[in-house]
């Protein structure tokens, strides 16, 4: 569920809106910014699975987090032995956290999760280079495919006694195991190229044209745009 | 560890990295032709699907990243692969970042892409099991190495602030580069053994 319908527009104005967040150098704005952001997903209704986006949190994010109020010169706010946290590390680290929460939370609000088909069809809309559209639509179809294949493998690997721990062993087998899902890999590829053929595949694939944006989405899109553009304004003036 | 969200990096270092993916993604596509569109994005979705398994590595685990292993075998098409999984994890998972695709692309295709067209040849033309394998693991480390160089290059050039966590960021990749070492030369031993046309870009 999301705030806008239309996905092209949706899109659209999640790359508006988090271009400007990302641009915020004062915390005022920042803090603005995440609150909108959390209350757009409140009106979603979306709940747990927003929160677990937001809880994963790339392993050199936590690292920035810790660092940059240690390493940082500046006002010393309390000591711990040799190291002096300072006001403007803390402060950077805040800003930091709040402009990577509220952008994840545009792009799950705005944007949500897509099938590839429909993702496809969104792009070409967009006029994205129809090459690349059909390398994604094509990855995307057969990431979930591939996914049960490997786990099969990984069960049968199990089924035998494998137990992965730190050694040569098991990064040979992992090693062997990726080898078979690529060799699986080429050989799909094979038969769904041949099977393109076989049904006349010209080179493009055929899209059903959107409906024009409800006048709905328009504003919905126009009004986060709009207060992504304001908020990035006051921060600069 | 190597996706960087979006709401860290300055507009240089983000404009500069969208530059060199878009040149690269062109070079890329234009190697594409329609049959070996399939190929390409079939195994770009079997690398992502391997990049979610963790690998223990000493204490901790680790998460492959397998860039040079695609060079290998897919040539400059390595960069439109990549933004693609790059793209699919912003859009359907919500991870890494929609301004940081470029940067992003860079810092993960680019060493990959080097690395493959400077040992791929050789890797390739090697009759001997034990120097392909020692080229192999040579290959998958250095890309990684580079992947932690430019990760912690889009972070110095962003801010000055930043550069004592880059600093430790990149000793934060040793057990990447030494899982990736392994696993890399024992998938390219396999692949030599059982399909050796997978090393190479276009079977067609």
């Amino acid at each position: 569920m999301t705030v806008i319908a239309d996905p092209r527009l949706g899109l659209v104005t999640a790359l508006i809106a988090i271009v400007a967040v990302a641009q915020l150098h004062g915390l005022p704005a920042a803090t603005a910014a995440f609150i909108l952001a959390a209350m757009l997903g409140g009106v979603t209704r979306a709940g747990w699975p927003l929160a677990r986006r937001l809880v994963h949190v790339e392993g050199f994010m936590l690292l920035l987090f810790v660092m940059l109020p240690l390493t940082m010169p500046g006002e010393p706010l309390a000591r711990i032995g040799p190291l002096s946290v300072s006001a403007e590390g803390i402060a950077l680290a805040a800003l930091v956290a709040l402009k990577v929460s509220a952008s994840v939370l545009l792009l799950a609000v705005l944007v949500g999760s897509m099938e590839p088909a429909r993702l496809g069809a969104t792009l070409h809309a967009l006029h994205v280079p129809e090459r690349f559209n059909r390398l994604l639509v094509m990855t995307a179809r057969y990431v979930d495919l591939i996914r049960a294949e490997a786990q099969r493998l990984r069960e049968s690997m199990r089924a035998r006694g494998f137990r992965p721990r730190s050694n040569r062993h098991t990064w040979r087998s992992y090693g062997h195991l990726a080898g078979m899902v690529l060799i699986r890999a080429l050989d799909r590829a094979e038969r769904v190229t041949e099977a393109m053929r076989c049904r006349g595949f010209s080179g493009r694939y055929p899209h059903a044209a959107f409906a024009p944006p409800a006048l709905r989405d328009w504003t919905a899109s126009i009004a986060v745009a709009v207060t992504g553009l304001i908020l990035l304004a006051a921060d600069r003036l | 560890m190597a996706h960087i969200p979006d709401g860290v990096l300055s507009v240089p270092v983000l404009a500069g990295g969208a530059v060199i993916a878009a040149a690269g993604v062109a070079l890329g596509l234009r190697l594409l032709d329609d049959r070996l569109i399939p190929r390409a994005g079939v195994l770009a979705a079997a690398v992502f699907v391997l990049s979610l398994i963790s690998v223990p590595v000493g204490p901790s685990s680790v998460h492959l990243l397998l860039t040079g292993l695609m060079g290998l075998m897919l040539g400059a098409a390595v960069f439109p692969a990549v933004l693609v999984m790059l793209l699919l994890q912003a859009l359907l998972f919500g991870f890494g970042g929609l301004t940081t695709l470029g940067v992003n692309t860079v810092n993960i295709a680019l060493p990959g892409f080097i690395a493959a067209a400077l040992l791929g040849p050789a890797i390739r033309a090697s009759r001997n099991a034990a120097k392909r394998g020692a080229l192999a693991a040579l290959l998958g480390a250095l890309s990684v190495a580079g992947t932690g160089g430019l990760v912690a290059l889009s972070l110095a050039l962003s801010s000055s602030s930043y550069t004592p966590v880059a600093r430790v960021l990149i000793a934060t990749y040793l057990p990447l580069m030494v899982g990736e070492a392994f696993v890399t030369a024992a998938v390219v031993s396999f692949l030599a053994r059982v399909q050796p046309d997978a090393l190479r870009p276009a079977s067609a």
